[in-house]
């Protein structure tokens, strides 16, 4: 469903993404970890428009859609979620929910019976009136996550929906993002929680220094020597070889 | 809407259309104040309304604030008089096509600023220097008579669109002001409204679901700068005359944004009041000055309170004094 | 074709008044540029220095020049104040509010200077207002030359006080590093005053420099703003050297437009320049692009 191929992005000769390739078939769960700065927003801005990339091509159901303005992106199905999260502060969340929904429908009656169906599907439902600026760090998340859904995309791209959240609340988020899957969606996602990452993911990128490193299940990813130096440093997997020997 | 609302607007709408034949029975049981200038002052409340709503519809509803509005009312303006004096058009027909005059800058100074992706403060000055563009070339360039200014000549009756009873003039701004709340209402029910509110809100994200953000600001520059020359036509067919500095002069850029702000910025009723205030605060000192002889320098006075308005309204108001009249009303006025 | 003696005339004439660009326009690009703070204030603050110089010399006979020291203190503790107390205090940090914000200023001040000194235009009478001196075939007020000279000398001491000292290193590091500044425990809104106070302390040696070939009255600010933007802009945002150069070209190109486009039409060349660069290099000539 989406192809990205040796993509490269510079910000004044900074390489935050060389040459990184990845897939994500139809109905997967893929995740993309990584270190801090290891550069996986940008490749997701890359993805979804947001940035022109230097090189390289994206293409989405085999159709190339590298460079695209957002909104053509997001016509074509795709949507992003922004890891800081951005709610139109001054408008309930009804209205902020509906800003989706107008993706594909124009009357405002449908538009809001579709953005309320949609935030009791994250569990907003009793939160519809509150405004954007009010709401809880977990409540923004899911209002990212409950936005992006109503435009009704195929593939979605979530930028840590799960950072700052409490074990209780990464619980619920993860069985929302489940229940997306079964209805037929896809999903991309940049996570540090590597438990949600574990009970999620089909398949894990590991992104270093803007080159992927690693591809694999999540149990082979854990093991493999590379990422953990990539996340501890040099030796760190030899290290941590000899002490349990 | 509410039952309350639906009321509410019933009511101020029966009584703006009464307002005329109220003042002038007042006048003949001996109110102290002459009718026609009552009449006068409601004009230029509903006038100065819609030229504030013109601007609400892309700095208070869109965020796109521009410093230079007056673009758009000087070029309804000189159209509305070019066409009349230099073609012989009829005004009724002028009327639209300055209109759409003002819808054809709005839309070129969207496509050049927006493309270039100037927000904020600097959308802010490039509209002031536009403007500054205009006022320059309207001074110098031959079709405009540059500082001379174009005379309409005075022939009073329907077909040319001009009135002796103070109170036609009074219904026809009343028309644009009530023209100019329901484009601001469909703007909070309809899919370009929200898209607007969105962009206001935040860019990036309206981009990420999907919304054209440079269509969308380009589109609702342009339908301000209709409302800015509709205004600006309306206003030289009331006086007759236009000048470069009347059309272009930043004084009236800042009165549209002014009215908008301190009203209620991105509010549906917002510029209606800014503007009843406006007026109220101007006439009030106006007729300090001129019966108060030690007062008669006291005109000033008027912008002062609202320029100290504007900073206690970015400060500690947002949303104007709109937001005054119980949150509830101000509450179903976003829905 | 132009005589190149007129030519050469209108250019000298455009590079004083383009020295008294550069002059108003120093103190914005410390504001706009460094701390970007929008200041629609700018003219109007102008405009009340140059009252303040006018009455220091009908009410005490100071002249202008050695009224200097007084009005840019006066100037700065007047620009510390009004960030202390209003601007930085009532913007909450956004750009757009700081903008409506001394737009609202701007209204009262032109205004209180309207009720205060009525719209009469004021000037001051100097003997050595007349001096003139000869430059080839131009003929250049004395007064003038003073200010353009002072202009360039005030933009090379604020860029090596902004670039070398202490002070400027702070203010720069604070503009630059808000948050983690305020962390490490510096008085963050102090140092924006201070800053702020510096760009109307030099709005204080214009007024000084300009009076004695000015009139002031309370519009005097409008005319200056956008040409003390476009100075800024065209210059780069934050450079000192880019204001200079700037101011030094818009007092030009209005010159020698007036020659070729007559009075009237020649002010068009700001407001061009100003729209050309926001559309196409918004980082202006000097500036670094980010």
């Amino acid at each position: 469903m989406l192809e990205v191929r040796q993509l490269s992005k510079a910000f004044s000769g900074l390489k935050a993404v060389d040459d990184a390739s990845l897939d994500a078939r139809a109905g997967e769960i893929v995740a993309l970890i990584g270190p801090n700065g290891a550069g996986k927003t940008t490749l997701f801005a890359a993805i979804a428009g947001f940035h022109r990339p230097d090189a390289g091509v994206v293409r989405f159901d085999g159709v190339d859609i590298t460079g695209q303005a957002p909104h053509r992106i997001c016509a074509a199905g795709m949507v992003r979620t922004f890891q800081i999260t951005q709610p139109f502060a001054k408008i309930s969340v009804r209205d902020n929910i509906m800003v989706g929904a107008y993706a594909r429908i124009a009357d405002r009656t449908a538009a809001a019976s579709r953005a309320e169906a949609i935030a009791r599907r994250v569990g907003m439902g009793r939160q519809l009136d509150q405004r954007g600026a009010d709401l809880t760090v977990a409540g923004r998340k899911r209002l990212e996550l409950a936005r992006a859904l109503a435009t009704g995309p195929r593939l979605l791209l979530l930028d840590e929906v799960m950072a700052g959240l409490n074990p209780t609340e990464i619980t619920e988020i993860v069985d929302v993002i489940k229940a997306i899957r079964a209805d037929g969606v896809t999903i991309l996602l940049i996570e540090h929680v590597m438990q949600a990452v574990t009970s999620l993911a089909d398949r894990v990128y590991v992104l270093n220094q803007g080159r992927v490193i690693a591809e694999g299940t999540p149990a082979a990813i854990a093991a493999d020597p590379v990422v953990v130096e990539a996340y501890l440093g040099h030796g760190a997997a030899a290290r941590l070889g000899g002490q349990h020997a | 809407m509410s039952r309350r609302g639906l009321v509410f607007v019933a009511g101020g709408l029966v009584l703006a259309i009464l307002y005329p034949w109220l003042v002038r029975a007042a006048g003949a049981a001996g109110l102290p104040v002459a009718p026609n200038y009552l009449i006068n002052v409601g004009m230029l409340v509903c006038f100065t309304a819609f030229i504030g709503q013109s601007w609400n519809i892309s700095g208070g509803f869109a965020g796109q604030m521009s410093f230079g509005h007056v673009v758009f009312f000087g070029t309804g303006a000189y159209g509305m008089a070019i066409l009349q004096v230099t073609y012989g058009w009829n005004p009724w027909l002028a009327w639209p096509v300055a209109a759409a005059l003002g819808a054809g800058v709005g839309w070129l100074i969207g496509a050049l600023a927006f493309r270039a992706g100037l927000k904020g403060s600097y959308f802010a000055l490039i509209t002031l220097a536009v403007a500054e563009v205009f006022r320059i070339l309207a001074n110098s360039v031959p079709f405009t008579r540059g500082g001379l200014g174009l005379l309409i000549k005075a022939d009073p009756g329907m077909a040319n669109l001009q009135f002796r009873d103070p109170i036609w003039v009074y219904y026809l701004a009343l028309l644009l002001c009530v023209a100019g709340l329901l484009i601001a209402w469909r703007l909070t029910r309809t899919r370009f409204g929200a898209r607007l509110v969105a962009i206001r809100e935040n860019e990036d994200a309206a981009r990420a679901l999907g919304i054209d953000v440079y269509a969308e600001k380009v589109k609702v520059l342009a339908l301000s700068g209709a409302m800015g020359a509709a205004g600006g036509a309306f206003y030289v067919q009331k006086y007759l005359y236009v000048d470069p500095w009347i059309a272009f002069g930043v004084d009236k850029s800042v009165e549209m944004l002014l009215v908008s702000m301190v009203g209620g910025a991105g509010t549906i009723v917002g510029p209606l009041i800014g503007a009843g205030a406006l007026t109220a605060i101007n006439e009030i000192t106006r007729m300090l000055a001129s019966v108060v002889p030690a007062l008669k320098n006291v005109q000033p006075l008027s912008l002062i309170v609202y320029g100290a308005m504007l900073i206690l309204i970015v400060a500690r108001l947002p949303d104007g004094l709109a937001s005054l009249f119980g949150r509830r009303r101000g509450e179903a006025g976003r829905a | 074709m132009l005589d190149p003696a007129i030519i050469f005339a209108g250019v000298l004439n455009g590079l004083l008044a383009g020295g008294i660009y550069v002059l108003v326009a120093v103190g914005l690009t410390l504001i706009y540029g460094v701390l970007h703070i929008i200041n629609f204030a700018h003219g109007s603050l102008l405009m009340l220095a140059m009252y303040a110089v006018f009455f220091l010399w009908r009410l005490l006979g100071i002249d202008p020049y050695v009224a200097l020291p007084i009005v840019i203190a006066g100037s700065f503790a007047f620009g510390y104040v009004l960030y202390r107390g209003l601007i930085g205090r009532l913007s909450h940090g956004r750009d757009e509010n700081i903008l409506l914000i001394t737009l609202g200023l701007a209204i009262v001040f032109d205004n209180v200077a309207l009720l205060l000194f009525t719209g009469d235009s004021q000037t001051i009478d100097v003997a050595y207002a007349g001096t003139i001196v000869q430059v080839g075939a131009a003929f250049l007020p004395l007064p003038k030359i003073i200010s353009f000279l002072a202009a360039i000398a005030l933009c090379g001491v604020l860029g090596v006080v902004m670039a070398r000292s202490q002070l400027g290193k702070a203010i720069r590091a604070v503009a630059r590093e808000r948050q983690g500044a305020r962390l490490v425990g510096i008085d963050v809104e102090h140092v924006f005053a201070i800053a702020y106070g510096i760009g109307i302390a030099c709005l204080g040696a214009a007024a000084c420099l300009l009076m004695p070939t000015f009139y002031v009255s309370p519009t005097s600010g409008h005319a200056f703003v956008l040409i003390a933007f476009t100075t800024v802009v065209l210059g780069g945002m934050g450079s000192f050297v880019g204001a200079a150069a700037g101011g030094l070209i818009i007092g030009i190109t209005e010159s020698l437009g007036g020659l070729l486009l007559g009075e009237q039409l020649g002010q068009i060349g700001i407001s061009l320049i100003f729209i050309l660069i926001l559309l196409l290099r918004p980082t202006g000539l000097f500036g670094v692009g980010r």
